[in-house]
């Protein structure tokens, strides 16, 4: 069970290769409105999210999943 | 009031900042007349036709045209009905006969389209507490599928049978599971590793489904797509098609041996609550799908032209989707968004037209032209069109790997 810090620190990481405008990173980043990712982005970003925490988080959550913050929780109960 | 169409105004922008600079819009083409399915006039010029799906040629078959042309005068231009309603009649049964002939299925139910049959069906199948696993290329309809269900929905990396696999393996055991395949990648033109992805699907206990629309009439035997190329046939458990590729009309469908198969009519929102198709349409449809059994030449005479198409082009330097042809399509891989748009202007200026395809259509970041066969396309055609890529090329700067 990975604390939530950890969990964030780690979804960042995994972000950064796709923040092609360096965007400043924070809890309330959206993907679509601050970092411009388009939907096959946002989907290719959670097939490594899934790989790297070995879960499954399905499409069908990702309108909820708005910010990197939401993000970083629904990876922490998915892997409590 | 908020205007609702304000979101709009970035992709609008673009267009119309395209337009103003003297460019042709890429979604606005309009066909004149059309003189043969590979042959049509566009901007008034005599155009040689190498992006329309219409891979057997069967727009223009005088058998074809001949059932149409029956039908409309002895039922009328429409049924102004649903199929489960007025909108059934004779000519609706025949065409699922002619389906069911073709794939040796016992079921067979038509659409209105092939996107509205993998909107019923994949939304239909897999309800809350199941899983849809698509790969990640898949067309729009069945992203569309998966968004009108209440299913969950995971996606695995294109065409990875080891990515498969692992997440398939993530999932409850004791959950339903459909996973979503197609025959011909349509953007691409690369076909599944169909054998091995069906093994791992069954493996896990998944039902499956696999989209022919790309490879009806020219893969396999009895040209019942990549399915029956790769001998998986008695496995998979759900077929989806189109009418408006291989056949030559418009339409969609599902065949199956599923045993409750037919309770699918009573449940399918889009084919319940839409009109059902015109007469003529399912006539002219049963008549193609009949002659495209048995049309061996002529599935010859496409794949000969696809591997010469294929050849030319990678002869001349280009980047192509897939090392070999696969299918009936070729995608030619572009640097970016303006030069793609100028070649693909460059070769409608010169009489040959192309799709342009970009992304989210395309997978993350890929421009395209994209070629697609006909059976009908003669070598002098062939050897045309690659004559207008390499001056197109010449003409827009593209860099080519080997010289021409
Ligand atoms: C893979 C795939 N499935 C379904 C469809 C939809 O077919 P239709 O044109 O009959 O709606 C298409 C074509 O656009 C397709 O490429």
């Amino acid at each position: 069970m990975p604390a939530r810090e950890t969990i964030y620190a780690r979804i960042v990481d995994l972000i950064g290769p796709l923040n092609k405008k360096a965007v400043p990173l924070a809890e309330d980043t959206s993907f679509s409105n601050d970092l411009e990712m388009d939907s096959l982005t946002v989907m290719d970003l959670v097939a490594n999210i899934e790989d790297e925490w070995d879960i499954v988080l399905p499409l069908n959550m990702l309108p909820e999943l708005e910010t990197i913050g939401q993000v970083a929780d629904a990876v922490a109960k998915l892997t409590k | 009031m908020i205007d609702l169409l304000d979101k709009f105004d970035a992709i609008a922008g673009e267009r119309q900042a395209y337009l103003d600079a003297g460019g042709r819009d890429p979604v606005g083409v309009v066909m004149s007349k059309v003189l043969s399915p590979t042959r049509a006039v566009i901007n008034g010029r005599e155009t040689i036709l190498m992006g329309t799906y219409n891979y057997m040629g069967m727009t223009f078959d005088p058998d074809v045209i001949a059932a149409s042309e029956a039908a409309v005068r002895d039922f009328g231009a429409g049924t102004t009905g649903s199929r489960s309603l007025n909108g059934t009649y004779t000519s609706h049964r025949e065409c699922e006969a002619a389906l069911k002939d073709f794939y040796g299925t016992r079921h067979g139910m038509v659409f209105s389209t092939g996107y509205q049959a993998n909107l019923g069906v994949v939304s239909t199948l897999a309800g809350r507490g199941d899983y849809v696993i698509l790969d990640a290329d898949s067309h729009a309809s069945i992203y569309d599928g998966c968004s009108m269900g209440n299913a969950d929905v995971v996606r695995f990396r294109h065409n990875s049978v080891e990515d498969l696999d692992k997440r398939l393996g993530r999932l409850p055991a004791e959950a339903g599971k459909l996973v979503v395949l197609e025959g011909v990648y349509s953007m691409l033109g690369d076909i599944a590793p169909l054998a091995e992805m069906v093994a791992v699907a069954k493996r896990h206990g998944a039902m499956i489904l696999v989209d022919e629309a790309h490879a009806m009439g020219f893969f396999g035997e009895h040209g019942r797509g990549v399915t029956e190329a790769a001998g998986v046939e008695d496995q998979v458990d759900f077929i989806i098609g189109t009418f408006s590729k291989s056949v030559g009309t418009v339409g969609g469908f599902c065949v199956s041996n599923h045993p409750k198969f037919e309770a699918l009519r009573l449940v399918c929102r889009p084919y319940v609550f839409t009109a059902s198709l015109p007469p003529s349409i399912v006539a002219s449809s049963a008549v193609s799908i009949r002659k495209l059994m048995h049309d061996t030449a002529k599935r010859a005479r496409l794949w000969d032209s696809t591997r010469a198409m294929h050849a030319g082009l990678k002869a001349r330097g280009f980047t192509l989707g897939t090392a070999t042809a696969e299918s009936a399509i070729i995608a030619v891989l572009m640097p970016d968004q303006a030069t793609t748009l100028a070649m693909w202007q460059a070769l409608l200026e010169h009489g040959v037209y192309v799709n342009f395809a970009r992304p989210p259509a395309t997978p993350t970041g890929t421009y395209l032209l994209r070629c697609s066969l006909c059976a009908e396309h003669t070598p002098e055609q062939i050897a045309a069109i690659l004559r207008q890529f390499d001056a197109a090329a010449a003409a827009v700067g593209l860099r080519l790997a080997v010289a021409a």
